[in-house]
């Protein structure tokens, strides 16, 4: 099990010098450098800057070293938490990242958790009584879900909200909350706004597990050890839940890994739809302006955060299934 | 030879319905498992064997359905319940399951979950059907797993089944199946899976279980030698019916029915001479939707009398200890 552990670890942190090397490459793919992209950009808003402060800037850094040399100063820094500067916001990116990071978690946790709450139920009771009304019911909405994009989701809820209900739609904070520091007030105000992007964000998801789950059951309802539970006269709901719900749980737990990236991108158009400030629409703003610094920081931590959920997903499948963790026994 | 009847099965009929038509998977099948009694029940893949184990316990799943006869536990009692009355969700029929009757599994890799250790999967059977705490219900599993022959029980209490062998594995089953001190014990072919030395260990071991416990078995098997071994009596299922009851020296000394005749003819020999080919019963068991018109066997038969078999459906076999075939050949109904 340690041995496991170890060398599941250790394949993650080599994955992530893998995708460092990648996220450099990206952002040193544009011709010039950032110096060069920096003095363009000054030239733009009127102001020039001469070649020896080129150069100094340069020097400052490190710019005038190999290739190599550069990569280390630039994981070094990052390991800091130093992502450079965003030249679209002139501010560091760690700092323009900061607070939408946080917010695109919760949004996206939220989203999560309400998937898993709607999709572990139905799918269960699809797969238990097949091809029952509800099962048929079920299937016809999950399909819908499927088809329909997300994005015009959106759209719709917030006319429905907004013409007929009143509510205060789009973004996650009313209008005098939106600049304010952190007070009971904001959180409440928060709270009231997550339910529908949450659920904009969930449908798909939803949809889409309510499918494996019940794909997933039905073929282990069919399996001898649910009939060697019944036949110890347990009740037809203990044995279902205790041992082939369990077995059908592994793709919720796998689901996690590419769940993961997810929760800081976000959905993009979604986000852009609804006006959310999560990292979606910064990424897309990043690459459209060239600010790759900014890109480069949201796509290794897009990386990093896939690393961590495969990792995550895995110490949870060991935990699920005792033919993984004792496989090496 | 006269004990009280533990489980009455009368004209039982199970059907599965779907959208080519309706199978009649059991066919009026009765017999009686008598207490502390090994009852055999012998025939080819198909023939209903399985699910009348399943139907007992009311474990068929949809579109199964039983569609008319009896399931009577302790018939001769005077709280004779018929299991078929029951809703098989219900409380009582829980408490049938293990309770009463346990149920060993044909396929010991796949009856067990694999997401559980052993221990944990008999003391929820162990505290379904008895009142105990956690620690007594594990007690009583170590000494059960003691009980069917596991080494090191302490030790093997905490192993996950797929850390077992096939014949640990079916060890563990049958502890399993014992878990609620059960007074009847169903046996779905219980080593079909196994190999030749294991299966004999395990048949030694249910028939010390059975003595020592006074256990009514049935036996599920297509082996002809299981049954020699094992059985008090024998019931040979073909295509949902009962052709054949009779005690076991009497099934193989005079067989009555030509099924059961075809059956232990093909049990190859060692006696054999060399080179002698193996004895075979022509033709296929029927898809049970395409049931023969008259005598199900008839197609498949070497003495078959003629139109008679062919329109006319024989007679049940006959309950009662010295049993009969369901045949309409001289002689096969005393």
């Amino acid at each position: 099990m340690l041995v496991y552990l170890l060398r599941r670890i250790g394949l993650a942190v080599i994955t992530c010098v893998f995708i460092s090397i990648l996220t450099f490459i990206i952002i040193r793919l544009p011709p010039g450098d950032f110096v060069d992209a920096y003095i363009a950009s000054l030239a733009a808003s009127g102001s020039t800057v001469s070649l020896e402060q080129a150069d100094a800037m340069r020097r400052d850094y490190g710019l005038d070293q190999p290739l190599p040399m550069q990569y280390l100063r630039w994981v070094g820094r990052v390991l800091e938490g130093d992502f450079g500067v965003s030249m679209v916001w002139r501010r560091p990116v760690a700092e323009v990242i900061g607070d939408r990071l946080w917010l695109t978690m919760l949004v996206s946790l939220a989203a999560l958790f309400l998937t898993w709450a709607i999709a572990l139920p139905i799918g269960i009771y699809s797969a238990v009584r097949q091809y029952s009304i509800a099962d048929y019911i079920f299937t016809t909405l999950g399909f819908i879900g499927l088809a329909v994009p997300n994005f015009l989701l959106a759209l719709i809820l917030m006319y429905v909200g907004f013409r007929y209900l009143g509510l205060n739609v789009g973004g996650l904070f009313s209008t005098e909350y939106v600049q304010a520091s952190w007070s009971w007030g904001r959180a409440w105000d928060l709270a009231k706004h997550l339910p529908l992007p949450a659920a904009v964000l969930a449908l798909a998801g939803t949809a889409q597990l309510i499918r494996i789950m019940r794909a997933n059951l039905l073929d282990e309802l069919r399996k001898p050890y649910v009939v060697t539970a019944r036949a110890k006269g347990l009740s037809e709901a203990r044995a279902i839940l205790k041992y082939p719900v369990r077995a059908a749980l592994n793709p919720f737990a796998s689901s996690i890994a590419y769940l993961f990236p997810y929760l800081v991108s976000g959905s993009i158009i979604v986000s852009l739809v609804l006006g959310l400030p999560t990292v979606g629409p910064l990424l897309l703003q990043a690459l459209v302006a060239q600010d790759m610094f900014l890109a480069g920081a949201i796509v290794l931590l897009l990386g990093i955060m896939t690393v961590i959920g495969t990792l995550i997903s895995d110490l949870l499948l060991t935990w699920i299934d005792p033919r993984i963790r004792l496989g090496g026994r | 030879m006269a004990e009280p009847s533990a489980l009455s099965i009368r004209d039982l009929a199970v059907q599965f319905r779907n959208e080519q038509g309706v199978i009649r998977a059991l066919d009026g099948v009765s017999f009686d498992l008598r207490a502390g009694q090994t009852l055999g029940i012998v025939g080819e893949s198909g023939c209903g064997k399985s699910v009348t184990a399943r139907s007992i316990l009311r474990l068929i799943d949809r579109p199964g359905r039983i569609t008319g006869g009896q399931i009577l536990l302790d018939p001769a009692g005077p709280q004779a319940i018929d299991l078929t009355a029951l809703d098989p969700d219900s409380r009582q029929m829980q408490q049938v399951r293990g309770g009463r009757i346990g149920l060993i599994f044909q396929e010991p890799m796949t009856a067990l979950s694999v997401h559980y250790t052993v221990g944990n999967q008999i003391i929820e059977a162990i505290r379904q059907h008895r009142d105990l705490s956690k620690a007594d219900a594990k007690a009583q599993a170590i000494a059960l797993l003691g009980e069917v022959g596991i080494p090191h029980p302490q030790r093997r209490i905490d192993a996950y089944p797929f850390e077992l062998s096939g014949g640990l594995r079916q060890r563990v089953g049958i502890a399993m199946a014992l878990a609620g001190n059960p007074d009847i014990v169903i046996a779905d072919e219980p080593t079909t899976a196994l190999d030749v030395t294991t299966q004999a260990q395990i048949l030694g071991l249910l028939q010390r279980l059975q003595r020592e416990k006074g256990i009514a078995l049935m036996l599920i098997t297509h082996d002809m030698g299981v049954i020699a071994e094992m059985a008090d009596e024998v019931a040979v299922m073909y295509l949902g019916r009962i052709v054949e009851t009779a005690p076991v020296e009497r099934l193989f000394a005079a067989p009555r029915h030509p099924y059961t005749r075809a059956l232990l003819r093909a049990v190859p020999s060692i006696l054999a001479t060399p080179r002698q080919r193996l004895s075979t019963i022509g033709g296929a068991v029927p898809h049970p939707g395409l049931r023969p018109t008259g005598c199900s066997f008839h197609p498949r038969c070497t003495e078959m009398l003629g139109e008679r078999c062919r329109r006319e459906i024989p007679a049940s076999v006959p309950l009662g200890v010295s049993g009969g075939a369901s045949c309409f050949l001289p002689g096969a109904s005393e």
